[in-house]
């Protein structure tokens, strides 16, 4: 295993794939790293469940084939190796734990879906929206059931599509924003053709069960997902079911930017100039981890963070290299600004968690404990919330959003790690 | 990942299991049973994968005497796989079972 690279980059979905192939073009040695089994991310998951678009194929077979690209699979980022300024992170796969050098940094972490808690929410059965896609791509079986989708933006179309081509019932389709919100939505999507012809696709697929201002307020069973409590306008109906799929839009993940020292802008999205990069002048990012703006705004960012990260030109110079990049950048910017605009988690799924329903799925802390604090420090030092195994990745922003707290910057470790990855190097604890 | 390939022999809990080729283990524990099981949490509740995407660790589960993701990790011939292990008990601090080397705050 080859521990020195120039350019090194973490998640290999649309922005990491990109990236490499603009990188690779200079001859620069490029190490692209994913927790996942294959390069792709979550919009390009590769799996039995799932025909890929030519694209992705295209893309993924050609940054494969390249001699100075080394996709490691299955590899997690546990912590930073870099003492004394040194440029390393420390990396664990299935086997094996390492340190990778790099000199330049492309980080391309993508986003995870915000899933916010109400009662029955741990239930076997209850998933993400975007969480379901990725388990039937992955071959998760589900022909036959009945599927409510809910909470609110465009995905819950594309989950309810997975599952309804998976052979399962989509019985209801909840978006809690307003018809108003969702036509408004429609109506400018012609200025992204691509977007409208996919919109419109879904859309028609999912219009039957589709009901705009309407969510999910309980999700009921004994020990699996019986039914849920549907709430539509002031009236409230049981829906029998199988599964949940529930899911309030995206978070970028920032936490190894953070943990390396990377500034945030005020979505809480990695901050970038218009090279992509990021306060550390050796540290680029692109794609969600920059903010949440779709497949086809990630893979323009990762090209331009490629090819910034390996220009040898400086400044000006290096960003009118780009300009056609940069254009294109500037569209789909205006296209994830109608998104976020349109589609925020709506103010109910605050008052929807009971004081017994739990927050912290890792520590089981309840709402109540939760309420009782006045922060998030305080939260962790008393209740242990935040503290598990997610390191605080599904009830952080949970919590931002319940009770505007601000998490803290993560720190070491990243993720749960093997003692004997944690003895490959010492780690600098700060 | 042909669907046509041979079927993947796999214990889960030591029950021989026959799952299709490609899929991950979390989908071959929703074949194996029902509800597709990882874990119980620490007040006893049943958990199954949730997130999908290898965030909320719901799906940790014991592979070839690992500590791995239900979610984020192929089938392969001849897997032995628990749920409720021991080594995936705790992810944090609190737990019997568990080690966590640093403070956290």
């Amino acid at each position: 295993m080859t521990n020195q690279c120039d350019v090194l980059i973490i998640g290999a979905g649309p922005a990491g794939l990109r990236a490499a192939h603009a990188a690779a073009a200079s001859g620069a040695r490029i190490v692209l790293v994913d927790d996942n089994p294959v390069p792709g991310g979550q919009i390009w998951r590769d799996g039995p469940g799932v025909k890929l678009p030519p694209v992705a194929r295209g893309l993924r077979a050609t940054v494969e084939s390249l001699p100075n690209v080394q996709i490691l699979t299955g590899t997690r980022v546990v912590a930073s190796a870099g003492k004394n300024a040194e440029r390393a992170l420390l990396l664990e796969n299935r086997t094996a734990g390492w340190v990778q050098h790099f000199d330049k940094l492309i980080l391309c972490t993508g986003a995870r879906e915000l899933l916010l808690p109400l009662p029955g929410w741990t239930l076997a059965g209850v998933t993400g929206a975007g969480a379901l896609q990725a388990l039937i791509k992955s071959g998760l079986p589900v022909r036959g059931q009945r599927i409510v989708v809910a909470g609110t933006g465009p995905l819950l179309l594309a989950a309810a599509a997975a599952a309804r081509h998976a052979g399962a019932e989509v019985v209801c389709v909840a978006e809690a924003a307003t018809w108003l919100t969702v036509l408004g939505f429609a109506a400018a999507l012609p200025r992204w053709p691509s977007k409208l012809g996919a919109a419109g696709a879904l859309g028609l697929g999912a219009f039957a069960a589709y009901r705009a201002g309407a969510q999910v307020v309980e999700i009921l069973g004994d020990d699996q997902v019986a039914a849920v409590r549907l709430r539509l306008g002031s009236v409230e109906t049981e829906l029998a079911c199988d599964r949940v799929a529930i899911g309030f839009g995206l978070v970028p993940n920032t936490e190894l930017g953070q943990l390396l020292g990377v500034a945030l802008n005020p979505a809480d999205a990695i901050a970038v100039n218009a090279a992509q990069q990021t306060c550390l002048p050796h540290v680029y990012a692109a794609g969600e981890c920059t903010g949440i703006g779709g497949n086809e705004l990630a893979q323009v960012e990762g090209t331009i963070a490629g090819l910034m990260a390996t220009s040898m030109e400086a400044g000006d110079a290096r960003i009118g290299a780009v300009q056609p990049e940069l254009r294109r950048r500037a569209h789909w910017q205006a296209f994830a600004i109608r998104v976020a605009a349109a589609f925020p988690p709506p103010p109910l799924a605050r008052q929807l968690p009971r004081a017994d329903s739990l927050v912290c799925r890792c520590e089981d802390v309840p709402y109540a404990a939760l309420a009782a604090c006045d922060n998030w420090v305080q939260a962790k030092l008393e209740t242990r919330c935040g503290m598990g195994a997610c390191q605080g990745r599904v009830c952080g922003a949970a919590t931002r959003f319940l009770f505007g707290w601000n998490p803290t910057a993560p720190r070491h470790l990243l993720a749960p790690a093997r003692l004997a990855t944690l003895a490959a190097r010492p780690i600098s604890i700060n | 990942m042909r669907a046509d390939a041979k079927p993947l022999s796999l214990r889960i809990n030591g029950r021989e299991v026959l799952v299709p080729c490609g899929i991950s283990v979390a989908a071959a524990l929703a074949l194996a049973a029902p509800l597709g099981l990882t874990r119980h949490s620490l007040q006893g509740g049943s958990r199954a994968p949730f997130c999908g995407m290898g965030v909320c660790h719901e799906c940790r589960v014991e592979i070839d005497g690992l500590r791995m993701l239900a979610c984020q990790t192929t089938c392969a011939e001849g897997m032995k796989i628990f749920t409720d292990s021991l080594k995936t008990s705790s992810g944090g601090g609190s737990s019997a079972h568990s080690f966590s080397p640093f403070s956290k705050v």
